[in-house]
C-alpha cells in the first residue's frame, strides 16, 4: 500500500466508526436497577433483531437493535411488566419480532411435534421390543434350552454356517 | 488455458460419472464381470479429473487471475495466500466444486479399500455414488460453473468477505464437507444393498467405518465453526439455532444414531431395516442442509425467489434422491428380516431407545428450521422460531438421552438384569448428584439449568469411565489395570466418546451459568475489577495488517497483583470489502476463558470495554474433541484394520471382510 492511500484508508476507517453502530448492549443503555436490567437483558434475548440474520437484539450491533433494546427498557423502567412490555412491542413490530413463538393457533403444531413424535416413537419402540423379547417370557422357565429354543438355536446356526460357506467363494472371485 | 483445461476436466469427470452409474449397475444386475469391474478405475478416474479441475481454480484464485469472474468477485491481490486459497470455497461455485470433489474422493477410497467387497454389491455401490456425483456435476456445470470468464476483466478483485478470512474457516468448510459428503456412502450401501435384497453383519460392518468416519469429520467441522462464532462475532456466542447451523446438526444426530445401530446390525443382525433408512435419511439431511445454505431460502423466501433456478435444482435433487431409494425401501425393506432375539433390558433396547432420542431431536430440529416457512406459505404467518424454543424443546430430549447414556451402554447384549447394572454406576450417580447439589448451591439460582447439566456431565463422565474399568472383568486392581490397557480400541473409543458428550455438557453449562459480563467506558491506565480480575487498559494503538487496518487495545489483567495475562482486542476495517470486523482476544486456561473485546471511543474520553470471565468455556471444545477422538480409535479398532480370511490381510484395510468371532469387543 502507498503512502497516499493509507491516509485515505485510515480516513475511512476514521469515518466508518463514526458511521457505524455501536456493538450490542452499551454501557450508556445500562439501567441504575440491577434488577430491572437483568429483566431487560431476559427480555433482549427473546427479541428479534428485525435487520439481522436470526441475531437477538442483545447480541446485535445494528443500530435498530439498540433502538429496541432502549425502547423495552423504558417500558420496563414505566412500570411494565415483562408480558407487557413484550405485547408493547409486538402490538408495532409484530409476531415476527419474537424469537420465542407464542404457543397460539398454527404454531401449537410446532409446539407439540417434538413431544408428539417422541411419545408415538416411544410407543413403537416399546411394541418392537416386547415383540422381540421372546427371550423375556421362558426366562422364567428353566435353564435347559426349550424345544422352541433348540429349534431357533439350530436354525440360527444352520444360516450362520450356510453364510460362512458362501462367503470366503464370494471373497475369492476376482475383480 | 488453465482454467480452460480445469473446465474441462470438470466435463470429462461427468462424462465418467455418466458411465460409472450406468455400466456397473447394469453389469451388477446382469452378472457380467467385466462391466462391474469397471466400476474401479472409473472412480479414480473421477476422483484425478475433479482434483485436477479443483487444482486449476484454486490456480486461478492463487495467481489472482480476474479474468476469472468467480476470482474477480471473491478475492484480492492484497489478501495473504492462506486466504486465496480458502477464498477457492469461501463462495457458492467455489464450495460445490469441493463438495463434488470429496465425493469423488469417497468414492475413490471405496473402490481402493473394497477390495474384500462382494464384487456385485461393490459395483452398485460405486454405481449409485456416481449416480449423486452426476447430479452434482450436471447442477455445477449448468447452474454454478466457476470457470466462467469475464470479458472486462478488472485490475483488481473485490476480496473475500472478511469475516471468511480467518484460521477457523480454513478448516470449517472442509471438515464439514466432509462429514456431509462422507455419509453418501453409507447411502450409497443402504441403497446397494436394497438392490440386492440383502442386509447381513457384513454389511453391517462395512457401512460402519465410513459412517463414523463422516461422523468425526462433521463433529469437527461443527466444533471448530462453533469456536470461530465463539471468537469471531465478538461475544462469545457458540450456539445460535441458525438455520445454517442447524443444517450441520441434523446429519450429525442422525449419523449419531446410524451408527449406533449399525452396531446392532453387525453385532446381533437386527434393525436392518430401521437402518437402511437411516442412513438414506442422513444423507438426505445432508443434502436438505446444502440446499438451505446454497438456496437461501430460509433466509427469506425473496432471496430465493431473486435466484430460483439453483433452488429448484438442488430441490429437485432432494426429491429424486430421498424419493427414489424411499420407494425402493418400502418395496425391499419388509424383505429385510431380523433375527436377533433380546430382552427388554438389554444392550439392543438400549441402543434403540438412543436411536429414538437422536431421531426424534432431529425432527425438532427439523421442524424448528422450516417452521417459519411452513408459517409463511400455510397459515399467512410471518414468525420466527429462535433459541428460546430450540433450547425448551431440545433440552429435554439432551436430559433425557445424558441420564440413560452410561445405563445403556453398561447392558450386556441380549439380556441384562438391572440388579446386577446399578453396582458400578453408584459411584458416577453420587457424584453427579454431589455436582448438581454443590452447584446448585453456588449458583446465584436464576436457572436451575446450569446446575442439572452440570450434574449431568459428571454423571456422563464418571459413567463412562465405569463402563471402561467393568470391562476388565474382576480381580486385582493391578491385574485390572493392566487389562486395561489391552482393551480393544472399539471399547477406548466408545468410553472417550461418551464422555466427550459429558465434558461438552459440562462446558455449555459453565458458560451458560456461571458467565461473568462487564461492559463499561474505561479511562486509559485506570484500574478496575471483575471478579477476581484487575483489569487496566494500557492504550489503543494504531495497526495495520496486510489488508485491513485496525485499532488495536492493550488490556492488562492481574489476579492478586501478577499480570497473568495481556489481551489485545482489535477492531479491523476491510478497505477493499467496507466492512469492518471485531477480533475479541481471549486468554484460555483449563477453568476459564478470559475474553475481551474493544469497543469504541467516547466523546467525553475513554473506550468501551466488554470483558466477560467464561468459566469452562474449553471444556466444549475438548468434548467435542474426545468425540472425534473416541471415533477415530474405534475407526482403528482391529476388526475394521485387519480383515480375518481376506486375500490381503496385511494391507490395511477400512473394512473386514466377515464377521469374525475372536476380538470382537463389546460396544
Amino acid at each position: 500500500m502507498m503512502a497516499p492511500s493509507r491516509r485515505l484508508v485510515w480516513a475511512a476507517f476514521a469515518l466508518s466508526v463514526l458511521m457505524q453502530p455501536a456493538l450490542a448492549v452499551e454501557p450508556d443503555e445500562v439501567l441504575a436497577d440491577p434488577d430491572l436490567e437483568a429483566r431487560a437483558r431476559a427480555l433482549s434475548e427473546e427479541l428479534r433483531c428485525l435487520v439481522c440474520r436470526n441475531e437477538s437484539i442483545d447480541a446485535s450491533s445494528a443500530e435498530l437493535a439498540r433502538d429496541l433494546r432502549l425502547l423495552v427498557r423504558e417500558r420496563l423502567v414505566a412500570g411494565d411488566s415483562d408480558d407487557e412490555a413484550l405485547e408493547y412491542i409486538v402490538a408495532r413490530y409484530g409476531e415476527y419480532v419474537l424469537l420465542n413463538p407464542p404457543v397460539t393457533g398454527s404454531s401449537w403444531i410446532l409446539w407439540l411435534a417434538g413431544p408428539a413424535l417422541g411419545l408415538a416413537g416411544l410407543g413403537l419402540a416399546v411394541f418392537y421390543v416386547r415383540s422381540r423379547d421372546t427371550l423375556g417370557i421362558e426366562e422364567a422357565g428353566a435353564q435347559a434350552l426349550s424345544d422352541a429354543e433348540a429349534a431357533r438355536l439350530s436354525e440360527i446356526l444352520g444360516e450362520e454356517a450356510a453364510v460362512s460357506d458362501a462367503d470366503p467363494q464370494r471373497d475369492k472371485t476376482p475383480e | 488455458m488453465i482454467v480452460e483445461l480445469g473446465h474441462f476436466a470438470l466435463i470429462l469427470a461427468f462424462a465418467v460419472a455418466l458411465f460409472q452409474m450406468v455400466v456397473p449397475m447394469v453389469g451388477a444386475a446382469r452378472g457380467w464381470t467385466g462391466w462391474m469391474g469397471v466400476a474401479v478405475p472409473a472412480a479414480h478416474l473421477q476422483f484425478g479429473l475433479t482434483a485436477l479441475s479443483f487444482g486449476a481454480l484454486t490456480y486461478a484464485f492463487v495467481t489472482s487471475d480476474f479474468s476469472v469472474q468467480l476470482v474477480v468477485d471473491n478475492s484480492h491481490t492484497l489478501k495473504p495466500m492462506i486466504y486465496k486459497i480458502t477464498g477457492v470455497w469461501g463462495n457458492h461455485e467455489g464450495s460445490l466444486l469441493l463438495w463434488v470433489l470429496i465425493l469423488t474422493l469417497f468414492g475413490a477410497a471405496a473402490a481402493y479399500y473394497g477390495t474384500n467387497l462382494p464384487p456385485r454389491l461393490k459395483a452398485r455401490v460405486l454405481a449409485v455414488q456416481s449416480s449423486v456425483a452426476v447430479a452434482f456435476f450436471a447442477f455445477i456445470l449448468f447452474t454454478s460453473n466457476p470457470f466462467l470468464r469475464t470479458s472486462a476483466p478488472p485490475f483488481d478483485g473485490r476480496d473475500l468477505n472478511p469475516l471468511l478470512q480467518d484460521p477457523g474457516l480454513v478448516l470449517h468448510p472442509p471438515f464439514l464437507y466432509l462429514g456431509y459428503v462422507g455419509l453418501s456412502m453409507a447411502f450409497s450401501f443402504a441403497v446397494a444393498a436394497l438392490l440386492e435384497g440383502r442386509v447381513d453383519a457384513a454389511w453391517g460392518r462395512w457401512v460402519r467405518p465410513w459412517t463414523l468416519a463422516a461422523w468425526i469429520f462433521l463433529t469437527i467441522g461443527i466444533a471448530i465453526g462453533s469456536w470461530w462464532a465463539y471468537y469471531e462475532l465478538g461475544w462469545g456466542g457458540f450456539w445460535f439455532w441458525d438455520p445454517v447451523e442447524n443444517a450441520s446438526f441434523m446429519p450429525w444426530l442422525i449419523a449419531a444414531a446410524l451408527l449406533h445401530s449399525a452396531i446392532v446390525v453387525e453385532k446381533r443382525e437386527a434393525l436392518k431395516a430401521w437402518t437402511i433408512l437411516l442412513a438414506i435419511l442422513a444423507f438426505g439431511f445432508s443434502l436438505i442442509g446444502t440446499f438451505i445454505v446454497r438456496s437461501g431460502v430460509l433466509t427469506s423466501v425473496h432471496a430465493f425467489a431473486n435466484d430460483p433456478e439453483r433452488g429448484v435444482y438442488i430441490l429437485g435433487m432432494i426429491g429424486f434422491f430421498l424419493v427414489v431409494p424411499l420407494a425402493l425401501f418400502a418395496w425391499r425393506g419388509p424383505a429385510m428380516v431380523s433375527q436377533g432375539v433380546f430382552s427388554t433390558v438389554s444392550r439392543e433396547s438400549a441402543l434403540i431407545f438412543n436411536n429414538l432420542i437422536l431421531a426424534v431431536s432431529c425432527a425438532i430440529v427439523f421442524i424448528g428450521t422450516i417452521w417459519p416457512l411452513v408459517a409463511e406459505l400455510f397459515f399467512d404467518r410471518t414468525l420466527s422460531v429462535g433459541p428460546p424454543f430450540f433450547n425448551a424443546s431440545f433440552n429435554p430430549f439432551v436430559i433425557a438421552a445424558a441420564l440413560a447414556l452410561p445405563i445403556g451402554a453398561m447392558l450386556p447384549w441380549k439380556r441384562g438384569r438391572f440388579e446386577k447394572l446399578w453396582r458400578p454406576l453408584v459411584p458416577a450417580a453420587i457424584l453427579g448428584v454431589a455436582v448438581l447439589l454443590l452447584s446448585y448451591a453456588v449458583s446465584t439460582g436464576e436457572s436451575a439449568m446450569g446446575p442439572i447439566m452440570l450434574g449431568l456431565g459428571a454423571w456422563l463422565v464418571a459413567g463412562a469411565a465405569s463402563d471402561l474399568w467393568q470391562r476388565t472383568g474382576r480381580g486385582k486392581f493391578a491385574g485390572r489395570l493392566s487389562r486395561l490397557t489391552r482393551l480393544p480400541r472399539a471399547d477406548w473409543g466408545k468410553s472417550i466418546s461418551h464422555a466427550g458428550v459429558g465434558v461438552a455438557i459440562l462446558g455449555v453449562a459453565g458458560l451458560v451459568t456461571f458467565q461473568t459480563e462487564d461492559i463499561r467506558v474505561a479511562q486509559v491506565g485506570e484500574a478496575y475489577q471483575v471478579g477476581r480480575y484487575t483489569i487496566v487498559l494500557q492504550g489503543v494503538d494504531p495497526v495495520e495488517g496486510p489488508n485491513y487496518v485496525s485499532r488495536m487495545a492493550r488490556i492488562e489483567v492481574r489476579q492478586g497483583g501478577v499480570l497473568i495475562a495481556t489481551l489485545t482486542p482489535e477492531r479491523r476495517f476491510y478497505p477493499v470489502a467496507g466492512m469492518p470486523t471485531t477480533e475479541a482476544a481471549i486468554a484460555s486456561n483449563v477453568m476459564r476463558d478470559l475474553y475481551a473485546v474493544i469497543g469504541d471511543p467516547q466523546e467525553a474520553g475513554g473506550w468501551v470495554v466488554r470483558f466477560w470471565i467464561k468459566p469452562f468455556a474449553n471444556w466444549m471444545w475438548a468434548g467435542a474433541g474426545l468425540m472425534a477422538l473416541g471415533g477415530l480409535m474405534s475407526l482403528t479398532d482391529r476388526r475394521y484394520r485387519v480383515a480375518a480370511g481376506a486375500p490381503r490381510a496385511s494391507k490395511p484395510s477400512a473394512k473386514a471382510a466377515r464377521p469374525t468371532r475372536d476380538g470382537v469387543p463389546a460396544e
